[in-house]
């Protein structure tokens, strides 16, 4: 592969790879809100 | 009272139904040829920049708005849109949220069913010994109904049913206890097979199992940017089509997912979450299987050359040969993952194009799920048969013009006006802002007002009057001929008048005055929905003005 198309591919990659995790790992580690939110699964009674 | 109490599972439910609602057969299909036809790994640069200026502030201005409107109780767009302004146009305009959802399941499903029927081909066998010609006309059989290749009458309309039947099924579910629950399994499957072929597309070595090329020489082929094209407007408006096809904006399916959410929710997070998830599986995934595995064992001439009619052609005619030069077992496996990834990308979409129309039902007339969910698989049946039946007369491909792409545009311009210069920036800005987990930079509050709004813009000129060949430095230099995709030639269908004025042969051009009727037939068909949904939410809305609710 020729160095510019590979620095083109790898710089691409990774940072669409980087930032992907990035915001992904934000979400899981922000702590839920408190009830009631948007989502039932964390509810205490089962939605109607 | 509304019968709708839908509601999301999770937060991470919810990113990825949304991830899957974006990631669709474009991704694997559509952004490597767009690639390889717009400069190479140059095109990455106009590319993020659309993504940047165009995808973001649109992912956001849909989720907002959808949650916006469903703090009133409304998971549709046409009153979804009323919330933001109250005059009596807007929820007309946001029948466009329903019926491009409608029309475009309806030869989308189609697509889907092939992925299904493909999957069933690659486990029994049927590709093993077939040449790259016996593949390519294996297709062709598959879409003509007058030949079974697998022995079921009808194949193509059995595999479209049970493709309904499913899609029905799953949106019958609900969104906790369906939608999310496929998104679950097929995002993480979808992107697990993806790394697979992937990984594949990356190993193939010249001389081993028939590769005439190494691997390198595809991505060589896909990532040697070509900067000068970067000077041309055919690569920026091929990019920021791109980005608007992928991410499905301008649908109203973003709006209705984000409609369930409360107003104290993050939506800034989650909207950039499952927008980046949607370009890794383009940007990583999406180039590393069809170019290397096709370059690798076809050159590159014959790339191009199939490139020429889209990643279909290469996706549908031409993997399934390249697969089985690895041996049966690997071939029936790769065939398997390739299809069974086009099948999650397919089916994570079509379910978003379902909840509109249901939402709608259960909101304004008090329809249940289940009833709501099946009258959605009927109308699509209905609607999708003729791209069945008369797929070789264009109706899918007229389908998918109208409603697959010119509407996204109009209706993405509509609301992102709405949004920006009616709502007002300000209080669209605190909108998005509203319960964030990230904050979002001020420069976006002039990007969504001008920067977005004047891309859309351009989108759709240069679709009204897209220039010949796409050639745009000879239009701009004067000499302006219209290409048979614009809108202008395609909705007097001027090219196909030309080609039957043109046709001598009795026998072409009794077929293409048949296409033209055809083509003419689906319109009506799409016009005929299109007031019917309108006529719908006129009721709805008397109905509301009745009871007070308005």
């Amino acid at each position: 592969m020729n160095t510019l198309a590979l620095s083109v591919m790898l710089f691409t990659m990774i940072s669409v790879t980087v930032v992907t995790i990035y915001f992904f790992i934000l979400v899981l580690k922000t702590p839920p809100r408190p009830e009631p939110d948007s989502y039932s699964e964390n509810d205490d009674e089962p939605r109607p | 009272m509304s019968a709708n109490n839908e509601s999301w599972g999770s937060r991470v439910g919810l990113i990825l139904a949304m991830a899957g609602n974006a990631v669709g057969f474009g991704n694997f299909l559509r952004f490597p040829v767009q690639a390889v036809q717009n400069g190479g790994g140059a095109f990455i640069i106009p590319y993020l920049v659309c993504f940047l200026l165009m995808g973001i502030p649109l992912l956001w201005i849909e989720w907002s708005i959808g949650r916006f409107g469903g703090r009133f109780g409304y998971h549709s767009t046409p009153f979804i849109l009323n919330s933001l302004d109250k005059r009596r146009f807007w929820k007309y305009l946001g029948v466009f949220g329903v019926w491009t959802n409608i029309a475009v399941a309806a030869y989308y499903c189609y697509l889907e069913s092939w992925t299904l029927s493909y999957v069933y081909h690659s486990l029994v066998g049927s590709f093993s010994d077939l040449s790259q010609t016996q593949i390519a006309q294996f297709f062709n059989d598959y879409v003509n109904l007058s030949v079974s290749t697998s022995g079921i009458p009808y194949e193509p309309i059995f595999f479209f049913v049970v493709c309904l039947a499913l899609n029905t099924w799953v949106l019958s579910r609900g969104l906790s206890g369906g939608v999310e629950k496929v998104a679950k399994i097929g995002m993480p499957l979808l992107i697990l097979f993806g790394m697979f072929l992937a990984f594949k597309g990356f190993t193939i070595t010249a001389g081993e199992d028939g590769a005439i090329n190494d691997s390198s020489v595809g991505l060589n082929f896909l990532w040697t940017p070509n900067f000068d094209s970067l000077w041309s407007p055919k690569v920026w408006l091929a990019a920021a089509g791109q980005i608007f096809f992928t991410l499905s904006v301008g649908m109203g399916s973003i709006q209705c997912y984000a409609s369930y959410m409360r107003s104290k929710d993050d939506i800034a997070l989650s909207a950039m979450s499952a927008g980046w998830m949607n370009e890794f599986v383009e940007v990583v995934l999406g180039s590393s299987i069809i170019i290397p595995i096709a370059v690798g064992y076809l050159g590159i001439d014959n790339v191009i050359e199939l490139t020429k009619s889209g990643g279909l052609g290469l996706g549908f005619r031409t993997l399934p040969y390249l697969f089985y030069q690895w041996g049966d077992l690997l071939g029936a496996l790769s065939g398997v993952m390739w299809f069974g990834l086009l099948f999650f990308a397919g089916i994570t979409s079509s379910l978003a194009m379902g909840t509109p129309w249901m939402s709608f039902l259960m909101d304004e007339f008090k329809w249940k799920r289940e009833s709501a969910a099946w009258s959605f698989g009927i109308i699509v049946f209905v609607l999708g048969m003729p791209t069945v039946l008369f797929f070789n007369y264009g109706v899918f491909d007229e389908y998918d013009y109208w409603s697959g792409t010119v509407s996204l545009v109009v209706f993405a311009m509509i609301e992102s006006i709405l949004f920006a210069w009616v709502f007002g920036i300000d209080k669209g800005m605190r909108e998005i802002n509203a319960g964030s987990d990230i904050q979002v930079p001020n420069i976006y509050r002039f990007i969504i007002k001008y920067i977005t709004p004047t891309f859309i813009l351009l989108v759709f000129l240069s679709s009204l009057v897209t220039p010949k060949d796409g050639n745009w430095d000879e239009a701009l230099s004067g000499n302006w001929v219209l290409d048979d995709s614009s809108i202008i030639r395609k909705i007097t269908n001027a090219g196909l008048k030309e080609q039957i004025t043109a046709a001598t042969d009795a026998a072409t051009k009794a077929n293409l005055e048949d296409t033209l009727m055809f083509v003419n037939g689906s319109r009506l068909l799409l016009v005929v929905l299109f007031l019917s949904i309108t006529y719908l939410v006129y009721v709805a809305y008397n109905r509301r003005l009745k009871e007070g609710e308005i």
